[in-house]
Order: C-alpha cells, then structure tokens, then sequence
C-alpha cells in the first residue's frame, strides 16, 4: 500500500457555530487527477484553505506524504511541495507579469532569501520563467504590470505562479471560472500538460471540464463528501443525482 | 521560430552581469560628485553638500522599507540615530582609550549597531505589515526618545554627546580636519552605500520584498514566509540608517535628542514620499529637494516649515507618484516622441502657475510679518520691494495678483490636459 499524497482525516472546521466542514475522510493517491464538486458554499474552498494552511482546522489532520502538516503555516506546506491557485485571482498586480512568474519559481530554485545573487544574472530562472510564460501563453505581455491584464490573462497567470516552482502536489480552485468556451479549453489543455505525473487535485462548477480532466471525483455537500470515486460511478450514483448533480449530467450526456 | 528568436531577444541583455549602460549613471554620478567641490568651495556649500548626502543615503535606506516592502515606518530616526550615538562613542574611544579604527571605516560600526537594534526591533514589529507595524514602529520610536533623555550616560541628556573626528589613525596622509576632506569621505560613503541598497533591489530577497508589499498573502503560498521577507528588508535597512547616523556623526561631531526623535521619523518619511517611493531614485531627489528648501529658504523665510507642509499635502493629494512620478509620467509622450506637444502648453501655464505660487506666498508673508513683527516695525521687504506690511495695500495687492493668476492657472488646464491626452496617445492626432 503505497502512502497517499494527500490524506484528510475527520477533517472537520468550524466559523463561530457554523460547521462548514463536518468530518471529511478522503486519501488521493499519487499521480491522481481528483475533482471536488459540490454546490455553491459547499465547502470546496475551506477544504483546500485547511489543505494548504491557510486556515487550522478545528479537529482532525491534513497529511502529505503521510507527514502530518495540520496547523502548519501556507509557506512550510508549499515548501513540501504542494502548490495552489485561488478561485479570486491572487497575483502580484504591481509586478510584470514575467516577475510574477519568476517569484513562483525563486524558492524551489534553490535562491530562497538570497541577497548574494543578482536576479536578472541568473539564466536558470530567466530561461525557465521564460517557458512557463511560453507555456501559458503570455510571452507577448512578459514586461506589462500584472493588474493591466484582462481577466482571462490574469486566470492564466495564476495558473502559471501556481505551477512555476514545480511542486508535486497542485491544488486549483476554480481555473476556469468567467472563462469563454475556448478559453476553457487552453485553460483544460495547459492544466493537462503542467500537471502530468503530478497529483492534482481540482475545484470546477464546469461538468465538461471535470469529466475530462478528472480519474476520480468528490461530491461535497454541505461540508460532507457523499460521494468520493471514479466519474461514472459517480455519474451512476443515486444519491448525487438525487442531492446534486441530476439535471446537468443529463444535460452533459445529451 | 518568431517566438524564439524573441526569446533570446529579451534575455540577451541579461548575458553579461554588469553592462557598460547600466555602468554609465553611476560613473556620471561619481565624477560629478567628486567634482563638486571644484564649484562650491565654501564652507557653508560643504556643509550643505554633506548633509544632502547623509539625507540621501537615510532616505534611501527608509525606501528599502516603505517603497520596496510595504512598511510605513514612523520611527526610522532610531536606527540612524542609534547608529550615530554608537559611532559617536566609538569614535570617542578612538580619542581617549586608544582604539585603533581609521575614520572611514566608523560608518560600518554605526551600521552594525543600527543592524543589530533592526534584527532585534524588528523581530516583533515585523511579523505583520500595515496598521500593526507603523503602530509599533511609533512606539518604539517614542520609547527610544524617552531613553534618550533618561539614559544620560548614553546619550548625553539635552546637549547630547560630542566628539573630534581627527584624532583616529591618519589615512593617506588626511587627518579629517578640513570640510573638504569630510566631504570627499561623505560622498565614496553616498556612492557605495546607494550602489550596495540599489543592488539589493536587484537580489532575490530584494524582490521577493516586492512581492510581499504587492501580496503578502500570495508570497506565503509560494513558500516564503511574509514575516521572515519583512525581517530582511528591516535588517539590511537598518544597517544603511545606521551608516547614515555614523556620517552625521562625522560631520558635526555631535548628536542629540534631536537624532532619533519622532520629527526626525516624519521628516524622512515626508522627503522619501516628496521624492516618489515607487522608484530607486526617488528618495535621492526627494533628500536633495528638501535640503535645498530647508537650507536655502530657510535664509529667506521663518516659515519655510509651512510651504514644505503645503508641499507634502500638494504632494499626496495630486501627484502621489512624487517627484520621481512626475518624470516617470513623461516617459510614455516620449517614447512615443511627442514630448513637444507638452512644450508649448507647460510654457503657457508656467508664468501664471508662478506668478500665483509668489504671490500667495507673499499673502503669507504678508500677514506673518503682521502678527509677528517687533512694535511699530511695519517696514517689509519682498521680493526687492519695501513697503508697509500694516497697510492694507499691500496685502490686498497680493491677494488680487493671485486670483488673477489662479484664474490663468484654471483657463489653461484643460488645454494641458487635452494635449496630455494627446501625447499619451498612441497613433496619429484624431
Ligand atoms: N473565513 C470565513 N469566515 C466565515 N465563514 C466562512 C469563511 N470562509 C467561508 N465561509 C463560509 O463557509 C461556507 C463555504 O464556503 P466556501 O467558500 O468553502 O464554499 P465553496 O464550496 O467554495 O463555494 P463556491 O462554489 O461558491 O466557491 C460559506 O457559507 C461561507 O460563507
Ligand atoms: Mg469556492
């Protein structure tokens, strides 16, 4: 039995006396691509912010590799290697967008809190910001500032700080939300190619997306996973079609 | 095949580590410095020229917090006047215990010193950014003044402590007693302090502190740790206070109260905001605006601290970008070359802008001399007119020449604006 990437036990948070998230158990394997639905203050967010120690959950424990990273804070679980974007585009709005990149990518470089090395000397992180930039297809706004950017650019270039440094573990809350059918799809190709022989683990209100991208998927309900395996046995599933998914499937299938 | 081609394009500048063009400023900016001296001889000139220096490299080390990092300091005078005190006794064992330390390098013992108070303040101020950290930095601030005044030990009581630089080893033959040789020590000082603070910018640390200024929350997720980033900025700013406090040490040979008090914070914050925090260079213009103003209007107005305030809340309220802004601001007219459709419009504006900036000055003056002139001194002189400041001539004079101008002023800014828009504009004229 090999060790999961990410295990939540009992997970459970609270804000004052709402209980937001209410006993999650969940393990997803290595190299897995994990989906999480669920209707709208389902929970999905609060999960990945206990997750990525954004916030401390009020009972149970958050596992990487089996090492337990509860009550951590957001920068020692990064530096496991996990990585994660947000559903409100959180990005560095003063900085180029090439610099943006480029902060994703200075700590796993090995460059830390480096005040011995000249930035703009250091090939290894120009060529490689570079690509990414290449990769997310933002090379032709490299020097613009971050916040000019419209909103599809912006999305793509949270995707791209999420995955500069390389971690095996990603987290995305939501890539393509506001996007246009077409955007989605660069969104859904780039998300393939970054993540491969990565542990994923992906928020998305798009059925399309999910169904495409997705080996296994998690209903939330109210803080609750009702449903955690792979998509047809969760498209099959009476209790999400009942609690949840029903008419979209349906509408997928047509 | 485009996008590579361009790829190597943009990282090619990168190749070599220091290009001759970005050598060229600072090698102009020493040999003017250097020349200087050649022009203004005085003393006097010295004097100012040296506190310009101690003004910039402060400023500059109070940028690394407020510009680079995010952190409103209102107590950055304690690391530079800390550094000073420490300087100051060190340089008075030179003179009384024997301590062999040649004078030029006193500047990296102050720094030391000032580095060692930011790793220990900053410890815990830095753990949070905005309301918390200018909070804390105020009383810190407060709480070292207060010790200056008890610690008399230390820090002298009100005289404060005092020293004589000359009594150090010699160095190449200069024992420090003459002005000039003061400033020549000043101003290497200036040049390797800005050249180390401007390379700092450029380091990893450096713009990860950029990056925690802009999204403090962001940087945690990427595996930095906000507090730690903060920390760093605050340390190596400190160490630059310092050298600054050790400078003035230097060149007045004492330090009080005066050094590291609350008006001493508010003041560097002010140049540092006067000369734009968003760029390196900002807070070197602002150091060397505020010194000319205080030094030079100072000997012709009692009220110069006025017009700086006027300055400062001008300042915030329309061009928040600061000096520096407003010559960044023309950098797109002139990319673009039409910089000469704002010649004509600015030449317009510019006799009634200052006929109005004169006049209401003297409406000030005016009225100050009023209040404030010994018994039956009504004799005034502005601008190389004598006349009665009692009478009300004179005063409404000047009120009517500036409503004139002020009027001017509003009937040209729209055009300014209009051709503003224009030479923003990219593409020929609509
Ligand atoms: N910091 C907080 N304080 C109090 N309540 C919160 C906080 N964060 C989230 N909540 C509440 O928790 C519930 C779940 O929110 P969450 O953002 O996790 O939902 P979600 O599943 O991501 O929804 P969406 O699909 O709209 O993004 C909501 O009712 C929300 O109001
Ligand atoms: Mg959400």
């Amino acid at each position: 039995m090999t060790v999961p990437a990410i295990e939540l036990r009992n997970l459970e948070k609270s804000f004052g006396l709402a209980k937001i998230i209410q006993g999650v158990n969940l393990k997803i394997e290595k190299g897995e691509r994990h989906a999480v639905i669920g209707p709208n203050g389902a929970g999905k967010s609060t999960l990945f912010n206990l997750i990525t120690g954004r916030f401390a959950p009020t009972s149970g424990g958050v596992y990487l590799h089996g090492e337990d990273v509860s009550g951590m804070q957001p920068f020692e679980i990064n530096r496991r290697g996990l990585s994660r974007s947000f559903q409100i585009t959180n990005i560095f709005p003063n900085m180029t967008v090439f610099e943006n990149i480029r902060c994703g990518l200075l700590w796993t470089m090995g460059y830390k809190y480096s005040f011995w090395h000249m930035i703009n000397g250091q090939r290894d992180v120009t060529e490689k910001a570079e690509q990414i930039l290449e990769e997310i297809n933002l090379t032709a706004r490299r020097d613009l500032l971050a916040g000019t950017l419209a909103y599809a650019e912006q999305r793509a270039l949270e995707i791209g700080i999420t995955i500069a440094g390389g971690a095996d573990i990603i987290l995305l809350d939501e890539p393509c939300a506001g996007m246009s059918h077409s955007e989605t799809d660069l969104i859904v190709d780039l998300i393939r190619k970054v993540t491969e022989d990565k542990t994923l683990m992906i928020v998305e209100h798009d059925m399309g997306v999910i169904f495409d991208l997705a080996d296994k998927i998690s209903v939330l309900v109210y803080g609750e996973i009702i449903e955690s395996d792979v998509p047809d046995a969760v498209r099959a599933s009476a209790k999400v079609k009942e609690a949840y998914l029903g008419t979209t499937l349906e509408e997928e299938d047509a | 095949m485009n996008t590579a081609s361009k790829t190597q394009a943009v990282s090619n500048p990168n190749r070599r580590l220091i290009s001759l063009s970005s050598l060229l400023p600072w090698a102009f900016a020493a040999l003017f410095l250097l020349c200087l001296p050649l022009v203004f001889q005085s003393s006097a000139a010295l004097t100012i020229m040296n506190q310009m220096a101690i003004t910039i490299v402060f400023a500059l080390s109070y940028n690394m917090l407020l510009g680079q990092g995010g952190m409103l300091s209102f107590g950055h005078a304690v690391y530079m006047g800390l550094g000073g005190f420490f300087a100051m006794h060190v340089m008075n064992m030179v003179e009384y215990d024997g301590l062999w330390l040649p004078l030029p390098l006193l500047p990296v013992v102050g720094g030391l010193f000032g580095m060692t108070f930011a790793f220990l303040i900053g410890s815990f101020s830095t753990r949070r950014a905005g309301t918390v950290f200018a909070m804390i930095s105020l009383g810190v601030g407060e709480l070292i003044a207060a010790c200056s005044i008890i610690i008399v030990v230390f820090f002298g009581g009100e005289e404060g402590i005092s020293g004589d630089r000359t009594m150090g080893p010699e160095v190449l033959g200069y024992d420090f007693a003459a002005q000039s040789e003061v400033y020549y020590l000043t101003v290497i000082w200036l040049l390797v302090a800005t050249v180390l603070m401007y390379l700092f910018s450029r380091t990893p640390i450096g713009r990860i502190a950029n990056a925690v200024r802009d999204n403090e929350e962001r940087a945690e997720f990427l595996g930095y740790s906000q507090r730690h980033v903060r920390w760093m900025s605050f340390i190596a700013s400190g160490f630059f206070a310092g050298v600054a406090g050790s400078l003035f040490a230097i060149n007045f040979e004492i330090l009080t109260e005066e050094n590291l008090n609350l008006a001493t914070s508010g003041s560097i914050l002010l140049i540092t905001f006067l000369g734009g925090v968003g760029f390196f260079v900002g807070p070197i213009i602002g150091a060397i605006v505020f010194t000319l103003l205080q030094t030079v209007l100072g000997l012709y107005t009692e009220i110069w601290a006025l017009y700086l305030g006027i300055l400062f809340v001008s300042c915030v309220m329309f061009f928040p970008g600061g000096f520096a802004g407003i010559i960044a601001m023309h950098r797109r007219p002139l990319a673009l070359g039409k910089l000469n459709l704002l010649v004509g419009p600015y030449l317009k504006v510019a006799i009634p802008a200052i006929t109005s900036v004169l006049s209401l000055a003297a409406v000030l003056e005016i009225s100050f001399h009023k209040r404030h002139s010994f018994g039956d001194d009504h004799e005034m002189s502005l601008y190389g007119i004598t006349f009665d400041s009692h009478g009300y001539q004179a005063l409404g004079f000047a009120i009517v020449i500036a409503a004139i101008s002020l009027f001017l002023v509003s009937r040209i800014l729209p055009s300014i604006k209009a051709a503003w828009d224009e030479a923003n504009h990219a593409g020929d004229a609509q």
